[in-house]
């Protein structure tokens, strides 16, 4: 509302004429109305997004008989803090949950230095043959995940690794097409001289890519590493293929198998989805900003 | 060509390839490998997993194109999603993201709401939105008896499945979304300004400027919703696992259930290598519909 105010405010002061004045208020008039509306919009569609979040922490909350009733309770009464130690004592919620940690700092520990080092050699270097590869590096983007799943099942399969952790970590030694994109597009940005003026005071590539552009890097270091904490915390299909014990399970999978035996028990359900839910959605309020540049960033520099 | 190099040139080549080489290394192991793997199998079968594979030639292509009604359903339900999904989505996102670009109070908070539901875990999703669709005590039910109607079971219905998961969908356009807001704070402040004070009215600018200017990110979004719509798994997997009457049953899923499920993954790898030919081919399309519709700055028209 303080947005209307602001618009109705007496147009740009000045030697004008009266009806030119008039042209201006109406037309300011109907840029507040329609100022109004979009806001009556946005609150309404925001109000539907962030429904489900409160209806998902109120079903977490509530005793079974007060999850089945119409119209529903949105504020559950008695609160039953219950279904979340009761649910989670049905799994091996802790292992699982180390499980995920262990796969996901990992993954995000070695594609920074992966994807960095690639996206440095892509950006910073200048070698015959350079450009051919980053084109094919970007056109692998689009293959399908499917093509390559079966071959590397069974690749892993000869190595062992099934049942393991090791196929949701290793591959990301490689470096990951995107953020290296992303990393090299960063990069470019940085002024050229700085390596000029390293390299001739006898810096070497890996001391300019260490000790220059790493730590000017760090806040497209910072999106890669929320991007494969994500990635890796959400993951579903990769713990689906390879892991096949419950004591190797990761939490998304942990919790879904949970589900898909519990029938109607939908408060310890959504109390388990909760407690997948509530890091990501923690980690994303304290790095918001880091989040929604680098959204931005890959869709308007690619 | 390494001999005719001086050696600066050849060290700089060395230096390139040292710092690229584990992306090279994945590349090679990973990709390239895989993907002959891949369609070596596509021309094999065996008959115990484990067990050394025959060579049977195209049968396992031929057997998908002309014997496997599930084959043919499940690339239609996922074409659905993508046809109807993708513009559904994409309009959606641009029209919030011109709401929000009016320069209102609280955009950020507003851009943080739509935001949020992306980061959540496909599998939460999944979950919560089977108790959002439920058919008694659903969230959209409810609502519907509030106004004295009995709604229907969503996710139940063979009619109602694709369309509940696309409406789905809608909670997640938050990544898009950003994305186009981004494109249109790009759109330089002077060509409005211009189209102003030749009189041309909000439709107007949106239909000459916005649109136009906004059209390479639009582009984007479209080739990564394609690829992603056509790799659609996890939703159905969980919340539907298919069904009702393989309304669900998605490429993805098919495929997945002939790998892993029925261990035919010569059968599968068949699946895959279409399945990149039909991504290929849709991307192609969009690419030469776009380079008579994607205006790029600085080009000239």
């Amino acid at each position: 509302m303080d947005s209307i105010k602001k618009t109705t405010l007496p147009p740009t002061v000045g030697p004008q004429a009266g009806a030119t004045d008039q042209h201006q208020l109406s037309w300011s008039r109907s840029q507040a109305v329609r100022r109004a509306a979009s806001h009556l919009i946005l609150a309404t569609v925001g109000i539907l997004f962030f429904l489900p979040f409160f209806w998902l922490i109120s079903t977490s909350l509530k005793q079974l008989d007060q999850i089945f009733t119409l119209p529903p309770i949105w504020i559950p009464d008695p609160i039953r803090w219950q279904n979340y130690p009761e649910s989670l004592a049905y799994f091996p919620f802790l292992l699982q949950l180390s499980n995920t940690l262990t796969i996901t700092l990992s993954s995000v520990v070695l594609t920074l230095v992966s994807s960095s080092l690639v996206a440095y050699s892509f950006s910073r270097l200048r070698w015959p043959g350079r450009n051919i590869l980053f084109y094919i590096m970007l056109s692998t983007m689009m293959l399908p995940y499917q093509v390559t799943m079966v071959p590397l099942f069974i690749i892993f399969r000869q190595l062992g690794w099934i049942n393991t952790l090791l196929p949701l970590i290793v591959p990301n030694l490689f470096g990951a097409p995107f953020f290296i994109f992303l990393l090299r597009q960063f990069f470019l940005g940085l002024p050229r001289d700085l390596d000029d003026a390293a390299i001739i005071d006898g810096c070497s590539e890996w001391g300019v890519y260490r000790w220059i552009i790493l730590p000017l890097s760090k806040p497209a270091l910072a999106t890669v590493a929320l991007f494969q904490f994500l990635g890796s915390w959400n993951d579903f299909l990769g713990p689906l293929i390879y892991l096949s014990d419950p004591s190797k399970y990761t939490l998304s999978l942990g919790i879904q198998v949970f589900v898909s035996t519990v029938g109607v028990q939908w408060g310890w359900m959504m109390a388990v989805t909760t407690v997948l839910t509530v890091p990501v959605v923690v980690l994303f309020f304290f790095t918001q900003r880091t989040f929604i540049q680098g959204i931005a960033f890959s869709g308007i520099k690619a | 060509m390494i001999s005719s190099m001086s050696r600066q040139e050849r060290r700089r080549l060395g230096m390139g390839l040292l710092f690229a080489s584990p992306w090279i290394v994945g590349f090679l192991g990973l990709t390239v490998y895989p993907v002959i793997l891949s369609f070596y199998y596509s021309l094999h079968v065996y008959t115990t997993f484990g067990q050394p594979m025959h060579w049977v030639g195209l049968t396992n292509y031929v057997e998908l194109l002309t014997q496997d009604d599930l084959f043919w359903l499940s690339l239609y339900n996922t074409l659905y999603m993508v046809v109807v999904g993708i513009p559904f989505h994409i309009g959606l996102s641009i029209l919030l993201a011109l709401l929000l670009n009016m320069n209102l109070r609280g955009v950020s908070i507003y851009r943080t709401i739509f935001y949020l539901p992306t980061i959540v875990p496909i599998v939460a999703t999944s979950v919560l939105w089977m108790w959002v669709f439920n058919p008694e005590y659903g969230l959209v039910n409810a609502a519907l008896s509030e106004l004295g109607i009995h709604g229907p079971g969503w996710l139940t219905d063979p009619v109602l499945a694709k369309p509940s998961l696309i409406l789905m969908g809608v909670w997640t356009i938050g990544g898009t979304l950003v994305i186009f807001l981004a494109g249109l704070q790009d759109i330089p402040r002077q060509l409005y300004e211009a189209a102003m004070i030749d009189g041309a009215g909000t439709l107007h600018q949106v239909r000459h400027i916005t649109l136009p200017m906004l059209s390479g990110v639009i582009f984007f979004n479209v080739v990564t919703g394609l690829i992603g719509g056509f790799q659609i798994f996890t939703q159905a997997f969980i919340m539907t696992n298919g069904g009702p009457l393989d309304a669900t049953l998605f490429y993805a899923l098919y495929l997945y259930q002939n790998a892993f499920r029925y261990f035919k993954m010569p059968y599968a790898s068949a699946m895959a290598w279409i399945l990149f030919l039909v991504v290929i081919v849709a991307t192609l399309i969009i690419f030469r519909s776009s380079a008579r519709l994607v205006y790029y700055e600085g080009e000239e028209r």
